[in-house]
């Protein structure tokens, strides 16, 4: 399968397989206007399988929601057909308007405009507010 | 702002230092009896609410303060749907500390982030209650003399129970406790406690359903209401209601120097004939509970620097 390189854009790639289509939705790709090639299952020595996903554009990305989703991707920057820079990703220690918490109890469920935001613990993500687990 | 949300917002030494402090407004109230004169302490309470909302009165009222209550939240500015936050950027303009109770979990936290004055949460739904765990760790304290070494056991609803959550994590810091967790499969300890706190710090504890086969080897008997309203379906709320009713009997079994406590109220957990009993203590639990608050308010109004 082949997928035009692209010369000015980012590429997110290393993405462990079936995270891809997570990652694209939560930064936004799903619904934005930029070209945007989502590459699913590729063969990898690596991981075996993978997930790329390929922007031609030269914007910024929120990098702690690609670190949430998957730590172990990469994000490689290309400037006129070159990689110009390659980012490494952490587990974002605290996580803000990213995903949303899930325990109808919580007070982010009626408080107006509040900023749903999770703090990395040993078990995983947990609400700052109510401290249910994420997902 | 320092506000309290959180019993473990709290430093082994403060905890230390409140507690010392609680003892001497036992000690000597005359004291304490103007030290926050002329300040005001606002209740906010979102759910009703009888002990905690009158021990926070009493508490600031023998300090030589004054209260400022929301009345019902029915009639508040809650119901017209304002949120938390607008609600108590308001309140911080009228009060030098404020404490809030409200059925939403995380609540205080978005009061604390919010206000100008310090917060103290008075419970925000099934999450956090640190001043419950205030009025226990006195409790324990001044009837067993110290927290070392204790054997807990913790019965009724541990899974909804947040006084018990609060409780295991706040004894949990201290050396040679252990846990004997009793409860019906449905309301066991939930795993993130478990996992989290007793088995994160080696705390050993060992979990059975059986009341009456745990009692000898108590000093301290943590007996819990089986809440309904933190049920979704009253048929199993009916089912586990009576699971375990301390009685007079059941008594007989327990240690001489094993205390009962409750976080109160209570429905027919504990038998009213062993309120008669020396060893029960929940009726000391809401004095001093008065008393930690008392300690709590001067605490964070002198750290706010308005004392």
């Amino acid at each position: 399968m082949n997928i035009d390189s692209i010369q000015n854009g980012v590429v997110i790639d290393h993405i462990s397989a079936g995270k891809g289509m997570e990652l694209v939705r939560l930064l936004g790709l799903d619904t934005s206007d930029l070209s945007v090639a989502i590459i699913k299952n590729v063969h990898s020595e690596k991981l075996g399988k993978k997930d790329i996903i390929k922007v031609d554009a030269d914007v910024p990305f929120n990098l702690d929601i690609i670190g949430f989703v998957d730590p172990e991707a990469t994000v490689n920057v290309i400037r006129d057909g070159v990689l110009v820079e390659k980012k490494k990703l952490t587990r974002p220690k605290v996580l803000k308007g990213v995903i949303h918490c899930k325990n109808p109890r919580c007070i982010t469920q009626v408080e107006q405009e509040l900023t749903h935001e999770f703090r990395l613990t040993d078990d995983g993500y947990r609400c700052v507010y109510c401290e249910a687990k994420a997902g | 702002m320092r506000s309290i949300i959180d019993v473990m917002d709290l430093s082994v030494e403060e905890l230390d230092e409140l507690i010392a402090s609680a003892e001497d407004i036992i000690k000597d109230p005359d004291n304490y009896a103007e030290i926050c004169r002329r300040k005001k302490l606002g209740t906010l309470f979102f759910e009703p609410s009888t002990r905690t909302r009158m021990s926070f009165e009493a508490a600031m009222y023998e300090l030589g303060g004054h209260v400022i209550s929301m009345s019902e939240a029915g009639s508040s500015s809650a119901a017209k749907g304002e949120s938390v936050a607008d609600t108590i950027k308001t309140v911080s303009n009228y009060v030098d500390i404020i404490a809030m109770r409200h059925p939403k979990e995380g609540a205080a936290l978005v009061a604390a982030r919010n206000a100008s004055v310090p917060v103290i949460n008075a419970g925000d739904g099934g999450h956090c209650h640190p001043t419950q765990t205030l009025a226990d760790l006195l409790t324990i304290h001044r009837e067993k003399g110290s927290f070392e070494n204790l054997t807990i056991g913790l019965c009724g609803d541990l899974k909804f129970g947040r006084t018990v959550h609060s409780l295991c994590t706040a004894m949990s810091r201290y050396p040679g406790t252990k846990f004997v967790l009793i409860s019906p499969e449905e309301l066991k300890l939930p795993s993130y406690v478990k996992k989290g706190v007793l088995k994160n710090k080696g705390i050993p504890y060992t979990q059975t359903t059986n009341l009456e086969g745990s009692l000898k080897d108590l000093d301290i008997l943590y007996m819990t209401r089986i809440q309904r309203e933190r049920f979704f379906s009253e048929e199993e709320y009916l089912r586990l209601k009576d699971s375990y009713i301390l009685t007079e009997d059941k008594m007989k079994l327990a240690p001489e120097k094993m205390i009962v406590m409750h976080p109160l109220p209570r429905v027919n957990e504990i038998s009213v004939s062993v309120d008669d009993d020396p060893r029960a203590c929940y009726f000391k639990q809401v004095l001093n509970g008065k008393y930690m608050r008392m300690a709590l308010i001067i605490k964070l109004l002198k750290e706010a620097g308005r004392l």
